[in-house]
């Protein structure tokens, strides 16, 4: 049967794959840029909070400072490498922004293997959120819920950002035309930045929610990463809104799939995005690029 | 606008895109509530011209001076900020904002004198039209969103590329009263354009283009004593 607890499962894994895909998309959005790295800094944002975790403990809300010093060290992070280092391969070809990135991917990969070696590591549930909730229909572990109710904060978050304050107007519009945008007084460059920083941030801090809920071990970056373009291709590159539904399916679908055919749970997925790619290639949020 | 300092000086600009040169040895000047036309058929580097100024694509050689400052290097949203507005020719409004959004999204400095009700006085069409997205605008509604846009940064000069390029007669004759307007209140422009009447009604001088050239500057005054002389040089 697939009930109550198989939807929430999807449900908690959708809204988690959102809070990292919508960095990604807003990424290409504004920058046009597909960064392979994203995947990276999800998995440098569960190791920053590990390792925060390790040093200060995770009791009377210490969990949440982690959390919180992953958001701001991938913001960090991610800040560097967008002024130092993308910032020069904007002119250029995008197979060369394609293949820095593919090369930031790398590179964090042997930074979280010199500094955390190889083995499987796990973070405990915050001791606020352990054991599971009674939700009159179902037990359902308090945690995941906690991380559903995150997600639909953070869509609700990023929505009213982008509709209804200046900043979110100017990312917007550096969406549709920043050469225009640049001559009308706004710093696009410090806009790259922002945006570049941002998803960042969120990318750290879905790694470091995610780190209770999974083992942290090299490779999740390549795991999420796959996921999250699948997210994108089959909501609309650059859609914010695509993003979230095309989470929430591709949660859905692994949890239907984990239920009934669990051998082909990823099979469906692929399915379903080739079945976008083939009659909706722009997604199904996605703007219909000019000649194509 | 008066008391603003309104100095522009192209001297010898050459301009490229890439390895084609597109501008040669292109000279002029404006000075305060002057209107200086660019005319010329397409092509001939009008429009590379306002972009040299605006800082979107700098001159390779020559200068552009604005009050006394010589502009080598600085990046566009620098020289909007400095008191240059540029409105391009193919109407680049923000499609999926509103038109009250695509007013809001500028830079504005504090001081700025112009505000939301001022815009829509000069552009009444605008007020109605507030809530609705820019890509669901007419050409003629989405041309006056597009210079609403650019004086919400508080130009002392704006470059005007081809204002009525595309639209529809009675939309020209509003757009040249508007303009007409903005000109009445002293604001400096570069105006680049093929309708001649829009021409002989706002310029002070005229600068006729041809190959990335100046080939002669002629006043309206000279224009409407032959009014061949424009036709003349338009066919070269």
């Amino acid at each position: 049967m697939f009930g109550a607890i198989q939807f929430l499962n999807g449900l908690s894994h959708g809204l988690s794959l959102f809070l990292v895909a919508a960095g990604l998309s807003i990424i290409f959005g504004v920058l046009r840029v597909l960064n392979f790295a994203h995947g990276g800094f999800y998995m440098l944002g569960g190791y920053v909070a590990y390792e925060v975790v390790r040093r200060i403990g995770m009791e009377h809300g210490l969990f949440w400072v982690a959390v919180i010093v992953a958001g701001l060290v991938l913001a960090l992070v991610a800040a560097g490498i967008e002024r130092f280092m993308l910032r020069q391969l904007y002119n250029r070809d995008q197979i060369y922004q394609l293949l820095f990135t593919f090369a930031l991917v790398l590179l964090i990969g042997d930074v979280v293997r010199i500094f955390w070696s190889t083995t499987a590591l796990s973070v405990s549930f915050p001791p606020e959120l352990r054991g599971a909730q009674n939700l009159g229909f179902t037990i359902y572990p308090r945690y995941r819920l906690f991380l559903c109710v995150v997600g639909v904060v953070a869509a609700v978050g990023l929505w009213l950002l982008f509709q209804r304050t200046r900043w979110g107007r100017i990312i917007r519009a550096a969406t549709q035309d920043r050469e225009m945008l640049s001559s009308l007084g706004v710093n696009v460059p410090m806009v790259y930045l922002a945006v570049f920083a941002g998803g960042g941030a969120l990318a750290g801090i879905s790694g470091a929610l995610a780190a209770p809920a999974l083992a942290l071990r090299g490779g999740m970056d390549a795991e999420i990463i796959v996921e999250c373009f699948i997210v994108v291709i089959i909501g609309g590159l650059g859609s914010l809104w695509g993003a979230f539904i095309g989470a929430l399916l591709i949660g859905q679908l692994r949890a239907i799939g984990i239920t009934f055919v669990p051998e082909w749970e990823i099979v469906l997925i692929y399915l379903l995005m080739i079945v976008v790619l083939v009659f909706r290639p722009w997604g199904l949020f996605g703007k219909k690029q000019a000649g194509s | 606008m008066a008391d603003q300092p309104v100095d522009l000086k192209v001297e010898s600009i050459a301009t490229y895109y890439g390895l084609s040169q597109i501008l040669f040895d292109v000279s002029f000047s404006v000075g305060p509530g002057e209107v200086v036309a660019l005319v010329g058929r397409n092509g001939v580097g009008k429009t590379t011209t306002m972009r040299s100024i605006a800082g979107l694509t700098p001159p390779r050689a020559g200068k552009v001076i604005w009050n006394g400052r010589d502009m080598k290097g600085v990046p566009p949203h620098q020289v909007c900020r400095a008191g240059i507005g540029y409105v391009p020719e193919d109407r680049r409004i923000f499609p999926d904002l509103t038109v009250w959004e695509n007013l809001d999204v500028v830079w504005r400095p504090a001081d700025s004198k112009w505000t939301e009700e001022r815009i829509f006085d000069i552009f009444p069409d605008l007020a109605k039209l507030r809530d609705r997205n820019g890509g669901y605008l007419s050409g003629g509604q989405q041309q006056m969103l597009t210079i609403a846009r650019t004086l919400m940064t508080d130009p002392k000069l704006l470059l005007l590329d081809e204002p009525t390029e595309g639209l529809a007669p009675l939309a020209v004759e509003r757009m040249v009263d508007r303009i007409g307007v903005l000109k009445a209140e002293g604001l400096a422009m570069v105006l680049a354009e093929q309708s001649t009447d829009m021409i002989l009604a706002l310029s002070d001088r005229m600068h006729v283009m041809e190959k990335g050239q100046i080939r002669a500057t002629l006043t309206p005054e000279e224009v409407r004593a032959d009014e061949t002389l424009l036709t003349r040089y338009l066919m070269l």
